[in-house]
């Protein structure tokens, strides 16, 4: 016999199968005519996400339109899916850009490092989930894409504040 | 037959008018447009029930159910068998051929070919002719739908063996063993029915519950165990054990595909429908619409066959929603219990049963009951639902609470018990002290 076996104590003189059928399809009934329906009729309606709902990322702009990015390095080295590319590139004035900055959102692991390292509040993870691709290199998200991309971005937790959103 | 009829008729106080019966050519034609109404009918019904019963599931459980196919999901079955029809024919490697084409034919003919001897409405004095409304009015109606009803478990042995998987095969001989012994438990809970009709025709059947009231009022515990014993022929849950999904795949249908599986589901909700106009008719008054005699007295116009039919369709509708209801209410049987349940709750209790119905209807027609009636009800009908309330609050009351069926505990020796308590309280104590 296995050790532990779950002995109940049920009243014998209350089991009952027949009343207990009647009781269950009562139930199952006030459930059927409940016009309350869980379901979400998902393309048409959507859940309401959460502020800090970590999905695909978005490259902000400063006022010129230009990605706000100055190509310190900092996310490339946080990631720890390894999947920020990022060639720096300088200007004649000395400022630092990105040449190249492309995000692989199939390997991304939405941990939003990157977002809590950077110092220019330039990358940010976005409250965006439908990111289907018909193909792998459609996941590699380049720096016009990121920067095109308009959905509201992430608010992460601030450890100052931890009941805050 | 025309004769016989109108002599049972009068036996029984219905009268009918002296319509001559119709000619041959009348016959044969009023058959084939009987025959292509409820094929008719028949699969459109079938259609609508996949759809029903995956409505009914989904509002059940809180959902909305299939609504991208037409209006409300009302083109979803449409979809479903085009699916289906383009779906590949596919063969394993093992399977016997012959036999796995025949399987789900004969799954779905035993189902359909039941409903020739079920009257769907009152019978109609045309000026053809007397026209019945069953495709063949049999004397030996219900004895027809037993002979056919047992076949019924062939199509799903046969599917199961010509699989040639170890899965399908223990889905094909759950579903024997299970039909082979809620059979008799069928079969036993109709005894009281036919009793009280004293025929085996099921016109006569109806004729009798319109006159004495219906059987579920007058013979509640057969109508019971008939209905628990139609669910385990059905192979419906709580009974489904043939397809099983937790440990048989899907039972003896797990090597389907494409239009063969589906006809299997065809015959299931083909075994649904008539399974709920079985119940209708046995024990509910058929095509009787309640509370009212002139639907049962001549003449028999085609107004009242109109009529009569739509009550009928109404009670069969209301059991198939039954039969769903119940589906996604109860858990699945354990096969032990399964077992236990038809042999030693069911059958002895329908065989004391039909002793005392016996001897209830014997004092009850040797005291004349029967031609008197009780401010407009038939007396032999009172005295059966009096004597019927006194045995159901003893099954179902008395008996039933722990007596018939009782949980686990109560077979293991108070001791055992106590000691298997004191056990648990141990073996958890010292994980709760943290060590």
């Amino acid at each position: 016999m296995a050790i532990n076996i779950k002995v109940l104590d049920r009243p014998i003189a209350e089991s009952s199968y027949v009343r207990s059928t009647f009781k269950g399809m009562a139930r199952t009934f006030r459930h059927m005519v409940d016009p309350h329906k869980v379901t979400v009729q998902y393309p048409e309606v959507k859940h309401a996400l959460s502020p800090r709902w970590r999905g695909t990322h978005r490259m902000l702009t400063n006022e010129e339109g230009n990605a706000k990015c100055v190509a310190c390095g900092l996310c490339p080295t946080v990631c720890p899916a390894n999947c920020i590319k990022l060639i720096p590139g300088e200007d004649e004035k000395g400022n630092r850009y990105p040449l190249v900055f492309e995000i692989d959102e199939f390997r991304c692991i939405f941990c939003g490092y990157c977002q809590e390292v950077c110092p220019e509040e330039a990358i940010h993870l976005g409250r965006h989930y439908e990111n289907a691709e018909y193909s792998r290199d459609g996941h590699v998200y380049d720096l016009e894409r990121l920067m095109a991309q308009t959905h509201p971005v992430c608010e992460m937790w601030d450890p100052a504040d931890p009941r805050g959103e | 037959m025309s004769a016989i009829l109108t002599a049972v008729a009068l036996q029984a106080g219905v009268s009918t008018s002296a319509v001559p019966p119709q000619g041959m050519g009348v016959f044969l034609i009023t058959t084939v447009i009987k025959i292509l109404v409820i094929f008719t009918i028949y699969l459109v019904g079938v259609m609508g029930l996949t759809l029903a019963e995956r409505k009914v599931s989904a509002w059940i459980q809180g959902r909305v159910g299939p609504n991208r196919a037409g209006y409300g999901g009302l083109l979803q079955p449409i979809a479903d068998g085009l699916k289906n029809i383009m779906k590949e024919e596919t063969y394993p490697g093992a399977v016997n051929k012959p036999l796995f084409i025949l399987a789900p034919a004969i799954a779905f003919t035993v189902a359909l070919i039941t409903w020739a001897v079920i009257p769907f409405a009152a019978p109609w004095e045309s000026g053809w002719g007397y026209i019945s409304m069953a495709l063949a009015p049999m004397p030996i109606g219900f004895l027809y739908v037993l002979a056919i009803g047992s076949l019924g478990v062939y199509g799903i042995v046969i599917a199961g063996w010509a699989s040639n998987n170890k899965y399908a095969l223990l889905g094909g001989l759950r579903s024997s063993a299970q039909m082979i012994s809620y059979e008799i438990s069928l079969g036993m809970s109709t005894i009281p029915v036919l009793l009280l009709a004293g025929n085996v025709a099921l016109d006569r059947i109806i004729h009798q519950q319109a006159l004495h009231g219906w059987n579920i009022l007058n013979l509640t515990i057969a109508a019971f165990v008939f209905i628990v014993a139609f669910f385990a022929e059905t192979n419906r849950v709580p009974f489904d054990l043939p397809e099983s999904e937790s440990e048989l795949v899907s039972g003896y249908h797990t090597e389907y595909s494409a239009m063969k599986f589906s006809m299997f589901f065809i015959a299931e909700y083909a075994n649904l429908i008539t399974a709920s106009a079985l119940i209708s008719t046995l024990f509910f008054g058929g095509w009787d619409i309640p509370f009212t005699l002139w639907d049962n007295l001549a003449p028999h116009t085609g107004f009242k066959t109109f009529l009569t039919g739509i009550a009928f369709a109404m009670k069969v509708t209301f059991f198939l929603f039954t039969f769903m209801w119940v589906r996604w209410t109860l858990p699945r049987f354990r096969y032990d219990q399964l077992m236990s349940l038809g042999w030693k709750v069911l059958l002895p209790l329908m065989l004391l049963y039909i002793i005392v119905i016996a001897a209830a209807v014997l004092l009850f027609r040797g005291m004349g009951l029967e031609q008197q009636r009780i401010v407009g009800f038939s007396a032999f009908g009172l005295a059966m639902f009096a004597l019927n309330i006194v045995l159901s609050v003893l099954v179902f009351w008395i008996l039933d609470r722990g007596r018939v069926i009782s949980p686990a505990t109560t077979r293991v020796r108070r001791e055992a018990l106590e000691q298997l308590q004191a056990r648990r309280y141990r073996t958890r104590m010292p994980a709760e002290a943290g060590d």
